[in-house]
């Protein structure tokens, strides 16, 4: 019956649903994309204010705005919420829209269980956020939320436990919902050599998600348990080991900064081939450099943990095995650049941002090659070096490839073209306002300025204001962003997009009208043999 | 900051003069704005061993450790300068000569097995390079064995505690804290403030011997800290219920300058470190004063105190040890509850409070104090309840405190 309609060009045989019960009851993959996507936009606004809130405090020497107390609290919540409200979800809000579309499916394997991971963010980010309203404030404990300093942590500590467990839950139901789509409802033809990258790389972050996501249940369970029934994991009075908190949460916390960056990787192989007008460089290749990376993510944890005292021959490993990492990612960069090399290049806000991304993330990844040496991280380690390095490939890695797919993605979501001037003055703006704030913390933190410090040593005075005032410009180029280039293409405002508004775009999502219509590919599509088009 | 808004107007008159041409424009530009950042900057001067002003690298190492973590970061700097300059150099170029605009044509290749050889053996060979003078370092900076020296440094909420373990001093014990007035500058906005030690000075420094090696175990009471001194290369965590250990021998006498750096609750920015370096016999001469200080200060637990000594002796421990939470005024802050008027200071028996000071309160946000002496801890307690607006006339002695331990 679909195949009927469907050539007829009706989509709703369902009923179009209407109202707040397409939204609350959406089982559609693009519904669910969307909404994760203004989820993670919002609470990218609400960290952000945090951000601002701790950038103002440390404007000038002295405390001004917060007490100590209350800067920690912004400090941890401002990492949860980046974290696990923000770029987690809206990557998985690309995976929603991007992977049934990129692949020929009709729909995520498990639309209901779709529904119920993007539903059950909401009290979880409202449990998390609330908790600044409970006795004694919010966690105040770091985003690490290490032993032994959580066990003296007020019941909002409970409350944000309990949002990290719901969090987590809905992350595994979201990744087993990618691995089962993509394994088992590709286009016919599609091989798994033949995936686009995005697909790819979802894939193995899905994997990582699975693996790891239950070893932080496990940490802030035992955390949990210490705290109220007696137990002493991570307490020493009891013969418990803090540490212990320390590599178990690493385990985790690894991969986990590959699974925010991965799929980034993924969007940059589209937008630079797409932009250069020539194939991307080494397919195969990109393959491989993302599935090493992703395992040896597994074996680098303690590198996070110099400074606990590791005996000689366990720096030496884990120092080994994280520059080591450095291979594959660099495998990824110069794939990248031999795609532009020779190319035909255009630079629409998509590729700026993409170029930006590979300019700045690489910056991000030589601070991190220069942290994993253990002798100079006995310097660095908990300085604003560390800060300064994690921004760059979080905020200028995960945050810009992801404008960069929104600027991509934008006509197949919304049906009309972002306006292009606005589109590039957010990215000169972001670019530009980006470097000032944290490029200053690395010169912070060589000097040796220790991080989540609500105020600090005069010398520090000047840098410190410069990263501030570049902070406040870059929270409002986000306001700009949303106001002036996302709401006006939500609303329909601007230049009607092609089926393909890209010369060179290349991909299945590009074969379906923009906007894409409500249902898509629901008979499975015959495709060519690069599995890039249809063809009946 | 007025300052700073005065060279503003006076830079803009001054701008506003040079409208010859843009080359002086711009020139007056860069000036002006050093100008500012130098005056809307503190008049603060560069901590010597601890951080200068405007500081871009790693501070001047001052013993060989820090020395080679200095180079190693110089090495590691320069590679990668030159790496990111040679690949951004031929991204740059592809951006300027293969673009659409200039007329260029895609080319249609891609893949080659051996430059996508080449670029995974190169790199995995440069890191093999990059890793043999860090292993050298690692190797150096965990050899902690034949020290001259062995000092424990114990984390508390919010201090450092210094036990002479071993070597020459051995038996001296002290807390060393941050210095009340700057914790409360800090409160205050810091308003005014040009000391080069902001927050770095402290009541009693951890004194060592130049040119001698110095092991640092660390632990901790409640929460892990990290007992770190960039000028020195150490930075270790202390760690609740274990031990770990550094070393550094200073190469020079002087004071270096470190901070807590692993979060450990509110004061987390306000227990910073002080290491004192002394000529060896300087240092001696140091040792001598502390053991005769230490026999001095000897109390004798079973002394009966009078209630105005009591409460003399307790006001200095109250401003070293309870100020910072409950403030001065005693009337606490936030969550931190008053003692003005507490009802278990005013309680009549004096056991509930000793209880709170022993074992601490509300999951150790009150912490326990229970590392201080039954003297101190009688002090303090009898300075509480007949400070303020407490008037209970009550008084208790060290035995109090020991019976109740």
């Amino acid at each position: 019956m679909s195949a009927v309609l469907h050539s007829h060009g009706h989509d709703d045989h369902h009923g179009a649903p209407h109202g707040w019960q397409r939204w609350v009851f959406a089982t559609n993959h693009k519904d669910i994309g969307t909404l994760y996507l203004l989820f993670a936009f919002t609470m990218l606004m609400v960290g952000g204010v945090l951000a601002l809130l701790i950038r103002a405090e440390l404007f000038q020497p002295g405390l001004q705005l917060v007490n100590p107390e209350l800067f920690n609290q912004l400090t941890t919540m401002h990492g949860l919420i980046m974290v696990f409200g923000a770029i987690m979800p809206a990557f998985v809000g690309f995976a929603n829209w991007m992977i049934p579309l990129q692949i020929g499916a009709s729909d995520m394997a498990f639309a209901r269980m779709n529904n119920f991971s993007f539903w059950l963010m909401i009290p979880a980010a409202v449990t998390l956020v609330s908790s600044f309203f409970m006795p004694g404030g919010a966690p105040a404990a770091g985003w690490t939320l290490y032993a032994p300093l959580t066990l003296q942590m007020g019941p909002s500590m409970d409350a944000g436990i309990f949002a990290m467990h719901l969090l987590g839950a809905s992350s595994i139901m979201g990744s087993i919902n990618i691995i089962v789509t993509i394994l088992n409802m590709r286009a016919p033809g599609m091989t798994l050599m033949k995936m686009p990258m995005f697909v790819w790389t979802w894939l193995i972050t899905a994997y990582l998600l699975i693996a790891v996501m239950p070893v932080l249940a496990g940490a802030i369970t035992m955390t949990l348990t210490d705290r109220h029934f007696g137990t002493t994991f991570f307490n020493p009075a009891g013969g418990g080991d803090p540490i212990m908190y320390q590599h178990i949460f690493w385990f985790f916390g690894h991969p986990e900064v590959y699974i925010m960056i991965l799929p980034a990787f993924g969007i940059i192989s589209h937008i630079v081939p797409a932009f250069a007008r020539k194939k991307l460089f080494g397919y195969a290749s990109m393959v491989y450099a993302t599935s090493s990376i992703a395992i040896l993510s597994f074996i680098v944890w303690a590198h996070h943990m110099y400074a606990t005292g590791m005996p000689v021959t366990g720096q030496l490993f884990f120092m080994y095995a994280t520059m080591l990492i450095s291979v594959p990612t660099g495998v990824k960069v110069f794939n990248w650049i031999a795609t532009m090399w020779k190319g035909s290049m255009t630079f629409e806000t998509p590729m700026l941002f993409a170029v930006g991304f590979i300019f700045v993330f690489t910056m991000g990844g030589f601070t991190g090659l220069i942290l994993s040496m253990a002798p100079i991280d006995t310097q660095v380690q908990d300085t604003y070096y560390v800060v300064a390095h994690f921004h760059y490939v979080l905020v200028a890695g995960s945050l810009f490839a992801m404008f960069a797919g929104f600027y991509y993605w934008c006509p197949k979501w919304t049906g009309v073209m972002y306006n292009e001037t606005r589109g590039q003055i957010h990215f000169w703006w972001t670019l530009i306002s980006f470097n000032v704030t944290f490029f200053p913390m690395h010169f912070l933190g060589l000097a040796g300025m220790p991080r989540r410090y609500a105020d600090y040593p005069m010398q520090f005075a000047d840098f410190n204001m410069v990263a501030s005032i570049g902070a406040f410009f870059f929270g409002f180029a986000q306001v700009y962003f949303f106001l002036f280039v996302v709401l006006p293409a939500m609303r329909g405002h601007g230049q009607k997009a092609a089926a393909k508004p890209w010369e060179a775009a290349e991909g299945l999502e590009w074969e379906v009208p923009s906007p894409a219509p409500f249902h898509t590919f629901e008979t499975p599509p015959k495709l060519d043999a690069t599995a890039t088009r249809v063809i009946g | 900051m007025s300052d700073g808004f005065v060279v503003l107007k006076t830079n803009i008159e001054a701008i506003k003069v040079m409208k010859n041409n843009l080359f002086q424009k711009l020139t007056s530009g860069v000036l002006f704005f050093a100008a500012w950042a130098s005056t809307a900057a503190w008049a603060v001067n560069d901590l010597p061993g601890g951080p200068a002003v405007r500081q871009l690298n790693l501070q001047p190492g001052a013993t060989k450790i820090a020395q080679e973590q200095g180079w190693l970061h110089w090495f590691m700097l320069i590679i990668c300068t030159v790496i990111f300059v040679a690949v951004f150099g031929v991204m740059f170029y592809s951006i300027w000569k293969h673009r659409k605009s200039v007329g260029h044509k895609s080319a249609s290749f891609h893949e080659s097995v051996k430059v996508e050889i080449a670029w995974t053996v190169i790199p995995f060979i440069i890191v093999i390079l990059m890793a043999l003078p860090a292993t050298k370092a690692v190797v150096a900076q965990k050899d902690t064995s034949n020290a001259d020296l062995t000092i424990k440094a114990t984390g508390y909420q919010w201090k450092w505690g210094y036990d002479y373990l071993k070597g020459q001093g051995e038996g001296i014990a002290f807390i060393s804290t941050l210095d009340n007035a700057q914790r409360e500058m800090s409160n205050n906005g810091a308003k005014g403030v040009d000391i080069d030690n902001y927050l770095l000075k402290v009541d009693n420094p951890l004194v060592v011997p130049v040119n001698k090696k110095v092991r640092i175990i660390t632990t901790a009471n409640d929460v892990i800290h990290a007992f770190a001194v960039p000028s020195l290369g150490v930075k270790q965590d202390a760690i609740p219920g274990f031990v770990r250990d550094t070393w550094f021998r200073a190469e020079a006498v002087g004071d270096y300058y470190g901070q807590c750096q692993e979060l450990c609750g509110k004061e987390h920015a306000y227990m910073p470190i002080h290491v004192k370096v002394l000529s060896a016999a300087d240092y001696a001469a140091w040792v001598a004063g502390e053991q005769k200080k230490m026999a001095a200060k000897m109390d004798d637990p079973a002394r009966v105190w009078s209630l105005a000594d009591i409460t003399k002796r307790g006001e200095k421990v109250y401003a070293a040890n309870c100020a910072a939470c409950h403030q001065p005024n005693g009337k606490g802050m936030g969550p931190i509850k008053p003692l003005d008027g507490s009802a278990v200071v005013l309680d009549e028996d004096k056991n509930k409070q000793i209880k709170v000071l022993l074992n601490g309160q509300n999951n150790l946000a009150m912490p326990s104090w229970k590392q201080l002496s039954d003297t101190d801890i009688a002090a303090v307690i009898s300075f509480t309840k007949n400070n303020w607006s407490n008037k209970t006339g009550q008084l208790v002695q060290p035995a109090d405190v020991k019976a109740a331990r």
